[in-house]
């Protein structure tokens, strides 16, 4: 079932690799939106629902790891999978990301088929 | 046991950074670019474009990509996976990204970095008619060949 993604990242070049690694990875994108920082993705997901986040942490604004924990009070949106990816490789990053709700972590550089071993569980078959 | 500042602060440890700096930039260029850099090159590279980002921490300092303005054009392009005579404006954009992905990949190879080092946004400058100056000691380079044209990964380290 194709999928709709919001992919959250303050460079537009990496957007575009994310939504082409997704697609390189097998995920069928029917819809992908894009936010700069995290308070322009939670001004995104009041308009637009979508089945999957990816979200880098180091960004201007609101950084990523403030926007999971914001996404949490989001009522349509607080279920949805946030795959985070990011330069920031430290133990902590990892621990606080998840501790707020990231099901997957993901570090720059990374494959294709890296993002596929990280979205694809979390998508629950829905790709 | 010396402490994580006292090894960066050391000489002998900062020039075993070389094979790390080495490692975390050619691991950027296989996975995001898709490419085998070349050995090193002893061309004099004029910069065309310079893309850095700030370190700072346990370790304080800069890494910097300077490449020619066909070489950055060039990565934006594999990196995009679109024809190079189709790259526009995002070209500062990707090779910030990779200084980024560069200095975040040679701190995470460094045991205690990853947790003690936070990186800046990416600055890039465009041009070659400038200088840069650092308060940091003599830089460590790794020289490259990215498709034939010469690139050059540095890191200036303040003590």
């Amino acid at each position: 079932m194709p999928i709709r993604a919001l992919i959250v990242d303050d460079s537009s070049v990496m957007r575009k690799i994310v939504e082409r690694s997704l697609r390189q990875a097998g995920i069928d994108l029917s819809k992908v939106f894009e936010a700069g920082n995290g308070a322009e993705a939670l001004a995104a997901l009041q308009e637009s629902p979508v089945d999957l986040i990816l979200c880098d942490i180091n960004m201007p604004v609101m950084d990523g790891l403030e926007f999971i924990k914001q996404l949490a009070g989001v009522a349509n949106a607080k279920d949805v999978p946030v795959v985070m990816i990011t330069t920031e490789g430290s133990e902590s990053h990892v621990v606080e990301a998840l501790s707020h709700g990231a099901r997957g972590y993901i570090r720059k550089p990374f494959t294709p088929e890296q993002v596929k071993e990280h979205v694809v569980p979390v998508l629950g078959g829905k790709s | 046991m010396r402490s994580l500042g006292e090894l960066l602060a050391a000489d002998s440890s900062r020039e075993a950074w070389l094979p790390m700096l080495e490692v975390a930039t050619r691991e950027v260029f296989e996975l995001m670019l898709g490419c085998q850099l070349g050995v090193s090159s002893p061309e004099e590279v004029i910069p065309d474009v310079t893309a850095m980002v700030g370190m700072a921490g346990q370790l304080c300092g800069v890494l910097s990509v300077r490449c020619s303005g066909k070489a950055a054009a060039l990565m934006t392009s594999k990196m995009l996976g679109v024809e190079l005579d189709k790259v526009g404006p995002e070209m500062s954009d990707a090779l910030g990204e990779v200084c980024n992905m560069v200095a975040g990949n040679f701190k995470n190879k460094i045991a205690g970095l990853a947790e003690g080092c936070m990186l800046s946004p990416p600055t890039v400058i465009t041009g070659s008619d400038y200088s840069l100056h650092s308060l940091a000691d003599s830089p460590l380079e790794v020289r490259f060949l990215f498709e034939g044209i010469p690139i050059v990964i540095s890191l200036q380290v303040h003590t």
